[in-house]
This record gives C-alpha cells, structure tokens and sequence, in this order.
C-alpha cells in the first residue's frame, strides 16, 4: 500500500466513524439512560452509568401493561402479515396467471394505493371504521393496514409469479390440477422469497405504526406499543430514565429482528424501489 | 345430467382441456380476486371518495354531512398562516432532503459499497436508524435535545452557555425535525445507492481507469450516470415521504411552539381531527392527495419510464 493510499484510507474510515457516532450515539445515550438515575442523567448524557441500575428496566418488565401493548402490536402484525400475503397473492396470481376482460383495469384499479399517502384519507377513514362499529379492536388497525399494503404485495407477487416457469403450470394442469389447488400447491411454495421480503416489510409497517393506532384505537387495553410509549412518556414527563428505558425495551425486538431478517429487508427495500 | 356428461365426453381432448380450462379459471377469479377488491375498495378507495365528499362540507363527523359550505374550507386552509407555514416546512424537508441528505447518502455509498468485512459493519450500523419506529426516534432526539438533560445539555454546559431548547424555539424547532428526519433516512437511500453501485460492470470501471481517469473522475464520469435510475428513484421517495412526516414531529415539537413546526400531516392532524372537523380536515386531506398524484405523475412522465 503507497503512502496516498494509506492517507487515504484513514480518511476515509475516520470520516465513516464520524457519521457512525452520529448514528450510534443517541442510541447509545438511550440504552444507558435507562441503567441512571434521573440526576446523573441530568450531569453526562453519554457517559456510563457510575452505578448501573437495572431496577427501572425489571419495573417495566414487570408491568404488565407493557406486555400488553407488545401482545397487541404483535397480533396486529402478524394478522396484518397473514391477510396480505394471502388475499394479495391470491390476486396476484389471478393477474399472472388468467387472462380475462378487464384484467388490466382491475389491475391498475389495485395499484391506485401506491400513489397517495395513507394520511390523505385518515379522517373518511375513521369515520368508516367507526361506522363498522369496529374502533377499539384490532381489526380496525388490521383491515386497513392491509388494504393499505395491497398494492405494493399485488404489483411484487405478479411480477414474481409471472416468472414461474410455465411449463409447471402445464404439466400439472393436465394431471388434472386446477387453478386454485395450482396456487396452494404450487404457486404459493414456490413463492417463499417474495412472500417473505413483503412479509418482512409489511411486518415492520404495521410494527411501527402511529398514526392510525392513534386515530382509531383510544382505550389503554387496545393500545400498540407506539401508543403505550406515548402514554408512558406522559405519565413520567419528568423521568426521563423511565422513558428511556422503555424506549430500549420496545426497539430492541425491531433490531433483533432486523439482524435476522436483513437479507429480506434489504431485499424488499431496494427491490420495492427499483419497481415502485 | 347424464346426458350432458356423456356430451362433454365427445369433444377432442384439446377442445376438453379448453374447457376445463375456461371453467377453472372462472371460478379461480371468482375465489381468489374479490377479497383483495373488496378489501381494498372499502378501506381506500371509499374514504378517499368520501374525502371528496366531505371536503365540501362543515362535518363533525356525526350523523349525515347537510351543511355544504363549497369551497369555504379550501379558502380557510389557504388563508391560514399555519398552514401556509406547514407547507414551508415540508417544502424545507424537500430542499434538506436534496442538498444535504442525497449527497451524504451517495458519498457513504461510494465509500462502502465495495464488499469487504468493515463494510458490512457500516452498512449496517448507518441502516440502523431507518428500522426504527419513528416515533421511537423522535422521542430519542426529543431527549437529545433536552436543555436539561441531553447531550445538548452536556454541550451547553461544558461551554458554560445558558441551557438551550431548540424545540422551544421559533426558528429553530423545525431544524431539530430535519436533523431526525436525516439522520433516520440517509442509511435507506444509501442502500439504494449501494445496490446500484453493486451493478455497475467492474471491466467499464477498469476500463476508465487504464485510460488514466482519476477516481473523482470515474466516480462523475462512469458510476453516477450508470446509476441514475437508482437516483432518480430515491429522489422521488425524499419527495414522497416530504408529504408524510408526522409521527418524528409528534413526541418532538408537538407542531410548537406556536404552531411553527408543523408539517402538512401534523396540521391535518391538530386542525382536522384532533378538533373532529372532518370537512375541513377532509379539505386538507384532498389537498395532500391532490399534490402526491400530481408529484407522482409529473415525476414518472418526466424521469421514469414504465415498463409497459
């Protein structure tokens, strides 16, 4: 290595620490925070703690309304993931597969939801999912969630399924398979990359979501963690330990899972873009 | 009955596979296409209509709409200083997006997209923040930026400054949005610009480089225009999501002090519903979708062509 290369490559790393320690600093301030008591807190930010108390993360463990609100997020995204993997690629398949009169009208109709905010029809959307008498449960997160996600699952799946070699399809059918068994048998299993990257990224959509937990859920036994976070921060303004700690305790499981599921996440990041 | 199967028995085998076929892929999309329509209809496209709908008239939401007003709420909203400073900020968020968070993205890309073990590691620590909630992020920052308790506070102490609160400040509350909104959302387009970097044919790279190219000169001349289309796409979702910003705002600002940070999302929010005015919220709402169709479209005729 020459001497320029040298230079080089130490600017070059040191510049990428700098803009780590951007990242990685807030998050550290926050998992430390929640080992301090208010007044050290309130003295060093970043340092470590002089002693570490663990006793505020075993209150909130402890608590089980924390639980709860995990418990509710976790159903909410699960049933999100299921109902938009299955009612999506069941139309996907539709699109790919069956050539029909209006095909490509449906189609364009089911992409409409890729070109507006969610937020542009939150209020007619409350309305309705009050209307169906349906605020405070978890259906009134899951249905539109889902919905929501429809369009992007849709135009993903069709392109993957359309791909599938045709010849499989051929075969099968003159064994005697149909169109629907077609799709449980063979479709679906073949499927498991795409199903997983949109999984994946319809798991974290609804996981992190706010604002329409917010507009239609209001009672503390339906909240999501996003909404038990809100919730506990007003409650302990002034600890900022406590909210600290609660905060590290509700993004760990989002990292934990982003370490395991990466390849995906990635995957449907970069890939969603490049086709959106 | 019996006489119809012993008919369908008569046809060549190609005409009976056509049938089949037909019959099968009938029921096929009478089984699996309608929950997607249904679904979808009832929970975007009616509420989105309803929008329409509601936008002209004084609602609170309960019982029919009869109190049609015409365009009163659009006139409201537009004569409304909040809002007009709501669009300021999202127009703010567009231009930091653009000038500071691309080119940083782009720069860190250019820097670790090559394959190699430290790589990885700042890949995935500048990625981090973006698969976090970003409430979860605003309430971080909101400590960060604490006069008392933060690293702010740290810094204003150990430069014997008066304690500072930005999110108390008129002008500046709304940088402290952008800093979040920065730093949760450069690690994604670096990744998009990694993956296209990743694409780009090393022999063409090589080949600029024996014709004597510097790397600044490679980096302008050969990988930026080869991903182009990568750009191009990360600039639309800064735009996009530009229109969205809401739950980073919430834990931070709140939309204060005195309503100066408030974002097109947080106004519809605090002015809409928070008040259960659904016609004017509704107005908003027309507003908001009226400008990501026109963004999306103006954008995909201009620098994306679709696949047909």
């Amino acid at each position: 290595m020459t001497r320029a290369n040298l230079i080089r490559q130490i600017l070059r790393i040191g510049f990428l620490c700098i803009v780590a320690s951007f990242v990685l600093g807030p998050l550290l301030a926050t998992v430390l925070g929640g080992f301090k008591s208010n007044d050290e807190i309130q003295t060093s930010a970043l340092s470590l703690p002089a002693t570490w108390r663990t006793d505020i993360y075993a209150d909130i463990l402890a608590d089980p309304g924390f639980w709860r609100y995990l418990g509710n997020s976790l159903v909410i995204s699960v049933a999100t993931v299921a109902l938009t993997l299955l009612i999506g690629a069941a139309a996907a398949y539709v699109f790919a597969q069956v050539r029909f009169f209006g095909s490509r009208m449906l189609f364009s109709y089911l992409s409409l939801g890729l070109m507006f905010p969610f937020a542009t029809a939150i209020l007619p959307l409350f309305v309705q999912v009050r209307d169906l008498g349906l605020l405070d449960t978890y259906w009134a997160v899951i249905l539109p969630q889902t919905a929501f996600g429809l369009s992007l699952a849709i135009l993903l799946f069709r392109t993957f399924f359309g791909e599938l070699p045709k010849e499989l399809f051929e075969a099968a059918y003159v064994e005697g398979c149909g169109y629907v068994r077609f799709f449980w048998q063979f479709t679906l299993p073949l499927s498991t990359p795409i199903l997983a990257t949109v999984g994946v990224f319809v798991f974290v959509q609804s996981w992190n979501n706010f604002l329409l937990p917010l507009v239609v859920l209001n009672s503390r036994e339906a909240f999501t963690w996003p909404l038990g976070m809100m919730q506990y921060r007003g409650e302990y303004a002034v600890e900022w330990n406590r909210t600290l700690a609660f905060v590290t305790l509700t993004i760990l499981p989002a990292v934990v899972f982003f370490v395991a599921a990466q390849k995906y996440i990635v995957a449907g990041l970069t890939g969603g873009a490049v086709k959106g | 009955m019996a006489a119809v199967e012993m008919t369908a028995e008569q046809p060549s085998a190609t005409e009976k596979l056509r049938r089949r076929l037909t019959s099968g892929r009938m029921t096929a999309t009478l089984v699996l296409l309608p929950p997607a329509l249904i679904l979808f209809t009832l929970f975007v496209i009616y509420p989105l209509a309803g929008s329409g709908v509601y936008a002209f008239y004084d609602w609170n939401g309960y019982n029919t709409p009869t109190d049609f007003v015409g365009f009163a709420n659009f006139e409201r909203m537009a004569g409304h200083s909040v809002f007009q400073q709501s669009v300021m900020n999202s127009l703010k968020v567009i231009a930091v997006s653009l000038l500071v968070q691309l080119p940083l993205a782009l720069l860190l890309a250019l820097l670790i997209y090559r394959r190699t073990p430290e790589n990885t590691v700042f890949r995935l620590i500048f990625f981090l923040p973006y698969i976090l909630a970003e409430i979860a992020a605003g309430l971080i920052w909101s400590f960060i930026v604490d006069g008392n308790y933060g690293v702010v506070a740290d810094l204003t102490r150990a430069l014997g400054l008066e304690p500072y609160f930005i999110t108390s400040d008129r002008s500046w509350a709304f940088t402290a949005v952008m800093v979040v909104i920065v730093w949760k959302y450069f690690g994604f387009h670096m990744m998009i610009y990694i993956a296209a970097l990743q694409g780009v044919p090393k022999d063409m790279i090589e080949a600029a480089r024996i014709e004597g190219a510097s790397r600044f000169e490679v980096v302008r001349h050969v990988q930026i225009p080869m991903i182009k289309p990568a750009i191009i796409v990360s600039v639309f979702f800064s735009v996009i999501g530009a229109l969205q910003v809401f739950d980073v705002v919430i834990p931070l600002t709140n939309g204060g002090p005195a309503n100066s940070s408030h974002t097109i999302v947080t106004y519809l929010y605090t002015f809409g519903l928070a008040r259960l005015k659904i016609g004017y919220g509704s107005a908003i709402g027309v507003t908001l979708f009226i400008a990501a169709v026109l963004v999306a479209v103006f954008y995909q005729r201009l620098f994306m062509r679709k696949p047909a």
